[in-house]
């Protein structure tokens, strides 16, 4: 089945997207493959929690999977972070995140 | 001036494999990288991560794959101009170019295959005021040449590898290092961790935690820092602040040759051989752009060996030439060394 994901982009635009849960799929590849980035500025390292370019703010309270160490650790060496940022290549889809709204973090 | 047949722009698999496909067609290659080592995001930033989708490769470390591209291309004596970028690039009326890097070093070569990636990498700056201004007085965002730091106080900032390895290298250089991060974790290899925290007993490193730099001071010359140490102000003397927070890709100066730029990528004609706009310059690997693009590493080898094969045929107009099996025809390296299948024995049964 496919979750409802409310995404504003980096010009301040909200995006209400349909994000499929049987793909294996990531907030930052449902962002690349809505195209609401441009290629190069999001997913850098591909996925691997090792370059922030995918970090985003958590707008609302949705049960999202737990900060895992390599996640944590990026978050403190990136820029512009808030006590709601994560990096959306660690979170993957799954009917739980249905209703999420989350806002893109500016490039760096 | 170097002079090569095939001028590659970026040592990642893409640009080396460039090198054994171009050799078997008796082209010679020199590689510009703007990192210090061939390999690109591979050597970069996932050397011990595994691949899993390289033909025949069911698993294969990035940097052992980098390790066995170099090996396969070895024979071909390919040339390197490492830590530099490729700045500027001249068509001459001959159809060659001459492609110069920020360091002035010029390349005259007959094709151009820009295999960039994500583009060269630059490091990530912190967000401090003036830090431009201490730039070179003071601020330095790589460790290029440790004597600078001989005797001299010194700041590092960040939690990765580079952060570690450097404090652990300059703690018997410079005449003090302290580390900051903000945070009490670090994320490197453990040994690196168990080092610095060696150090720090031993007096050679100055570990502050949580902390951050928030401001830099000095009239000419960098003087001294501030830091934010868990919510209270300090202020640091020092001669030199390192802030070490990974490299990000930029395409830089390459966006400016007149190559028609589409998201971030240069388009080519993936129709024929991989060409841009411009008669001579190639785009391969995840640097490139075409309907139905996919960024993987084994495609980027496609692309390389098909724009090789259009260089070649451009470089020998009229010259008959049929594809080639290396278990047939074997590799005859630049080196003098050939390689080769052992010859089938053919005996009769009595």
């Amino acid at each position: 089945m496919d979750v409802t994901i409310k995404i504003t982009d980096r010009e301040g635009t909200l995006h209400e997207v349909q994000a499929p849960t049987d793909m294996n799929m990531n907030i930052m590849e449902l962002v690349r493959a809505y195209e609401l980035a441009p290629e190069g500025t999001i997913g850098v390292c591909g996925g691997m929690a090792m370059c922030a370019s995918c970090q985003c703010y958590v707008l609302n309270d949705v049960a999202l999977p737990e900060m895992g160490d390599d996640e944590e650790a990026m978050l403190s060496e990136a820029f512009f972070v808030r006590s709601n940022s994560r990096l959306g290549c660690q979170i993957h889809i799954t009917e739980e995140l249905d209703g999420l709204e989350i806002e893109l973090a500016p490039e760096y | 001036m170097i002079e090569t047949d095939i001028l590659i722009i970026g040592a990642g698999p893409t640009g080396l494999f460039t090198v054994f496909e171009a050799g078997l067609l008796k082209l010679k290659c020199h590689i510009i990288d703007a990192l210090p080592q061939p390999g690109g995001q591979l050597a970069e930033l996932y050397p011990k991560k595994p691949i899993f989708d390289i033909p025949g490769y069911p698993s294969v470390l990035a940097g052992d794959l980098v390790t066995n591209l170099m090996e396969q291309i070895k024979q071909f004596q390919p040339g390197f101009t490492l830590n530099e970028k490729a700045e500027t690039i001249e068509k001459q009326e001959d159809g060659t170019f001459i492609v110069t890097t920020d360091k002035g070093t010029a390349h005259h070569c007959k094709a151009v295959a820009i295999a960039g990636g994500l583009g060269s990498f630059e490091p990530r700056k912190p967000l401090i005021e003036d830090i431009e201004f201490y730039e070179d007085k003071g601020v330095e965002y790589f460790v290029k040449d440790p004597e600078l730091f001989r005797d001299k106080r010194i700041v590092i900032a960040g939690g990765g590898d580079s952060a570690l390895d450097w404090s652990i290298f300059l703690a018997n250089v410079a005449s003090e290092v302290t580390l900051i991060h903000r945070r009490n974790e670090f994320r490197g290899a453990l040994d690196s961790v168990e080092k610095v925290q060696e150090l720090k007993h031993a007096g050679k490193i100055r570990l502050i935690t949580p902390a951050e730099v928030t401001g830099l001071n000095g009239a000419e010359h960098l003087e001294s820092i501030d830091i934010d140490e868990n919510g209270a102000h300090r202020n640091i003397k020092t001669d030199y602040f390192i802030p070490l927070f990974g490299l990000s890709p930029k395409l830089g100066a390459i966006a400016n040759w007149g190559l028609e730029i589409e998201k971030n990528a240069i388009k080519v004609d993936n129709s024929l051989d991989y060409q841009t706009n411009i008669e001579g310059i190639y785009a391969i690997g995840d640097v490139n752009t075409y309907p139905g693009k996919l960024k993987l590493i084994l495609c980027g080898f496609h692309e390389a060996t098909l724009m090789c094969q259009s260089v070649y045929n451009k470089l020998n107009p009229g010259k008959k030439y049929v594809l080639k099996y290396t278990t047939v025809s074997g590799v005859d390296g630049f080196d003098g060394t050939r390689k080769e299948a052992e010859k089938a024995v053919v005996k009769s049964i009595d």
